[in-house]
């Protein structure tokens, strides 16, 4: 369809408005009568929706009007979301019409998501519906705060006032029950069929006399779903990082906040510090004057920094002390549109920002029930139900609490190649695994290479990164480490092996085996792994590591070079092995706080890999490692 | 920001989620209007340059005006172009009315091409308010591997979260410019001085407002000479954009069939 008319500067504001609604409570009908009536409909679309009626022998409907699919018209609903644009005297509308088919409740959250308001509509014959009541929720999930609740039909009940003021209290009642505030909800009765309230008050229903429907229409703001934003703390989304000449251009979009040339940025989970050198354009602007100086809310912009970082798509940047939490356990309330239920174990993809993390559902709380917010215990999720999932993340994800911070505060979930859920992130109860050490100092500045690790990836042959064994002390991590630097060594790789027990004498000889002393240790070791995997070289590192967060803090600073290798063996076995006789010692009570007999040890979820060295020999478990090794190392970095 | 800030920064932030979801990108350039704006986009998306090919699908028939546009900004614009043929119209369903029946040469062309060229993800410069099945689609757009579209099927979208999780022998359409309007794309080729084909401003009392294969697109009556007289005239206008396109007129359901099959 085509748009009308528009005033010479195009300023109207653009405010985009969702339809939802019970199925046949009448919102295509409503919307074909605005369009109309609005004369937002090309010429003679009318006369052949008109005719085609006449043709297969059905009573016109307005509804047909937006039906444009044949498959739609035979089965008398609207499959899909469609979205139309219209414009009022003072307002550029985008109408988005969200189905109300139970089935197609993942087109309606499609729909919804976008929109800045919601006209919910409720059938006055009908009343409020299970299907009126879960809109309304997801509505409220979605973020939409300003509804105008539509009674339609009114026709059909002899346009009585009784029923719209009845209907209009139950649907403020459930809306306020949902959190929504109630001066912005406002009712109104309409007859869509006749044309009554939509663009001025009819002459049926005298004893209303509020605004008519697009009054209410006018009256909205853009962007009042997510205005917040503006004036929340930065978080500016990266999706790559850009390298097609001379530039390092890191190209994202804020998502709240606003930045400028010479701010301070941190960079999560990585924690990485740099300045705004320049905000880039294209076209360039001539001279360094015309260049912005600063980006806001919204803005796709790219920037460079005053040094070479290691940044990776998915970052958050931000103003310290500013920050997104780093969480890898979080509550979601999801909404569930998969067509298998989510179960507790299964695991799932998480979209959140512009990163992906595999993440395991690991506890389901209880399902809501959309009409009553009553809460039951389920053991899984089924289409379309409400749930608070606790989720748990390989590695650290940035993001805030939906609460604090709408935009980084919500995600997807993705399951067999598609996205099969979405949900807010709460926080209440969940650890803050931030443990930024920055430098103490503040006047270090980074020597940029001259070199990077693509080239020199491509000078050894192979590219390179970090193959962490973790597992209990007895497990086999050093025997395996030394046996697969050998193998690769001898297949002419860079490859290297850092040692638990070598590096405690050196440069973690300060160090002894509390948690504090264990996560410094880590820290020391992961940024050490690092440098030699930023060299070029492939390093192998043989610590017990026995703290999920811990290791998920290397993989937060090194990104994609990192591989978690799960060396598995049970306590039982491990203690029968005891090759340097420690559990004896600690099960006499000399060793304190021995992982497995005296401290905890958190075998990761989901590693890359896992050598299960109880069940397999020495053998099997270092061809299954160099096998793993030359696939993940293998190319040159293209 | 203003309205076409917005909307730019909106295709934008599509673009570069696209140019990483996908090993094989490709952009159709039918060298009209929108797919002007969506090259325009890419060179802001990643600073001048565009990182991925260009591909005409060239019927054989479209007008010289717009083989002289597409060899000189090919050249000015550092591009890489890559140009499709298309079957012969004898090889075509021949149950389907003759424009159509013209119109799906190109369908078959690009199904080819994408074949050839291991394309996994093709940007193309539709619009939503352009036709009712457009006004349906989503902005990643999986097809099967015979390019089909499911409509019944669609994926969710919400929160600039997009599917790229695809099952392998699926291609995807990218829509960076699913939600601008006609007019914001005028408007957009006033600020930004664009180039277009000169095909688009009156001679002799007509117009193309929209430029397809020449035996099946026809003019529109107008006076308007400039972009400010175009602007100036769809303000004004009821009459629909592709209303100069013959195979959307023939049957009811000519352009969902074409769709269906993996038209634009």
């Amino acid at each position: 369809m085509t748009l009308p008319a528009s005033d010479a500067a195009g300023r109207k504001p653009v405010v985009k408005v969702v339809f939802a609604g019970h199925v046949d409570h009448g919102k295509s009908t409503l919307l074909g009568r605005l369009l109309t009536d609005l004369g937002a409909l090309p010429e003679g679309k009318l006369e052949s929706v008109a005719e085609s009626c006449k043709r297969r022998g059905v009573v016109f409907e307005w509804a047909f009007l937006l039906d444009a699919l044949k498959a739609e018209r035979d089965q008398g609903i609207t499959i899909d979301s469609t979205q139309v644009q219209a414009e009022s005297d003072n307002r550029r509308f985008v109408f988005i019409d969200a189905p109300g088919h139970h089935e197609f409740i993942k087109n309606m959250v499609t729909g919804a998501a976008q929109a800045d308001a919601a006209v919910l509509l409720v059938d006055a014959k009908d009343g409020v519906q299970g299907e009126t009541r879960r809109h309304a929720f997801l509505l409220g999930i979605l973020g939409i705060r300003d509804v105008i609740v539509a009674v339609t039909k009114m026709d059909l009940v002899s346009h009585e006032q009784a029923r719209f003021d009845d209907l209009a209290a139950q649907a403020r009642a459930h809306l306020a029950s949902l959190g929504f505030d109630l001066d912005r909800v406002n009712a109104i009765p309409v007859a869509a069929r006749d044309g009554e309230n939509i663009l001025t008050r009819g002459g049926a229903m005298p004893w209303y006399t509020g605004p008519a429907l697009i009054e209410y229409l006018d009256a909205l703001t853009p962007g009042a779903a997510g205005s917040d934003a503006a004036g929340g703390p930065l978080r500016y989304i990266v999706q790559g990082v850009y390298k097609f000449d001379e530039r390092r251009i890191l190209a994202g979009r804020i998502v709240s906040g606003s930045l400028a040339v010479g701010d301070e940025i941190q960079f999560s989970p990585g924690n990485r510090r740099a300045r705004i050198k320049s905000i880039e354009t294209w076209p360039r602007p001539e001279t360094p004057a015309g260049r912005p100086e600063r980006a806001d809310t919204g803005q796709s912009v790219g920037i460079t920094l005053d040094q070479q970082s290691f940044i990776e798509r998915g970052a958050v940047g931000s103003h310290p002390p500013a920050l997104p939490h780093l969480v890898n356990a979080f509550r979601g309330r999801i909404a569930w549109f998969g067509t298998e239920p989510l179960t507790p174990g299964a695991r799932y993809k998480i979209k959140l920002n512009a990163g992906e993390y595999l993440c395991i559902a690991e506890q389901i709380e209880h399902v809501l029930d959309a009409g009553d917010l009553s809460k039951s215990a389920a053991s899984s999720v089924t289409r379309n139900q409400i749930a608070d999932v606790v989720f748990r993340s390989r590695g650290l994800m940035a993001a805030d609490a939906h609460g604090e911070n709408p935009a980084t505060g919500r995600f997807v979930l993705v399951a067999d190649h598609r996205i099969v859920g979405c949900g807010l992130i709460d926080l209440e109860g969940f650890a803050d695994e931030q443990r930024t050490k920055g430098p103490k100092s503040a006047n270090i500045l980074r020597v940029e290479h001259r070199i990077d690790r693509m080239e020199r990836w491509r000078a050894n042959g192979h590219t390179s990164g970090i193959l962490w064994l973790t597992g209990l002390s007895g497990s086999g991590k050093s025997t395996l480490a030394v046996r697969l630097e050998e193998a690769l060594f001898r297949r002419g790789k860079q490859v290297f092996v850092l040692d638990g027990d070598n590096v405690r004498h050196g440069l973690c000889a300060d160090l002894g085996f509390s948690p504090e002393d264990r996560q410094e240790n880590i820290r020391r070791v992961g940024e050490l792994a690092q440098i030699l995997a930023h060299a070029g070289v492939i390093v192998i590192t043989a610590f017990i590591s026995p703290y999920r967060a811990d290791r998920d803090g290397v993989r937060a600073r090194a990104g994609d070079l990192f591989h978690e290798i799960h060396v598995s063996a049970d306590l039982a076995v491990c203690e029968r092995r005891d090759p340097k006789g420690l559990y004896k010692k600690a099960r006499a009570g000399e060793i304190p706080e021995f992982t497995g007999i005296s401290a905890p040890y958190e075998a990761p979820f989901a590693p890359e890999l896992t050598i299960d060295t109880a069940h397999e020999n020495v053998e099997a478990c270092v061809d299954r490692l160099v096998e793993y090794a030359l696939s993940a190392f293998g190319g040159n970095g293209g | 920001m203003d309205d076409l800030d917005r909307l730019e920064s909106e295709s934008i932030f599509i673009l570069r989620e696209a140019y990483h979801a996908f090993s094989r990108l490709g952009m159709l350039w039918s060298l009209g209007k929108d797919s002007n704006v969506m090259v325009w986009l890419a060179k802001k998306a990643f600073f001048g340059h565009v990182p991925f090919p260009l591909i005409h699908v060239d019927t054989g028939t479209k007008f010289p005006e717009m083989y002289t546009f597409r060899d000189r900004y090919a050249v000015e614009w550092g591009v890489e172009l890559i140009v499709g043929g298309c079957p012969p119209l004898e090889d075509m369903d021949q149950d389907l009315p003759p424009a159509t029946r013209r119109a799906q040469r190109k369908t078959k062309g690009l199904k080819e091409l994408i074949e050839r060229e291991k394309f996994d993800g093709i940007c193309a410069g539709i619009r939503r308010d352009e036709e009712g099945t457009r006004a349906k689609e989503r902005v990643f757009s999986p097809r099967g591997a015979d390019a089909a579209w499911d409509v019944r099927d669609q994926p969710p979208e919400l929160w600039g979260q997009y599917n790229t999780d695809f099952p392998p022998g699926t291609h995807v359409r990218v829509h960076p410019i699913l939600h601008w309007s006609e007019l914001d794309i005028w408007r957009y080729i006033a600020r930004e001085n664009i180039p277009v084909v000169e095909l688009y401003f009156a001679r002799d009392g007509k117009r193309y407002r929209s430029l397809g294969d020449q035996d099946i697109t026809h003019p529109v009556a107008s006076n308007a000479t400039t972009i400010e007289e175009i602007i100036a005239e769809l303000e004004q206008t009821t009459v629909a954009e592709r209303s100069g396109r013959a195979m959307d007129h023939e049957a009811e359901d000519s352009f969902e069939r074409l769709r269906t099959e993996g038209y634009m």
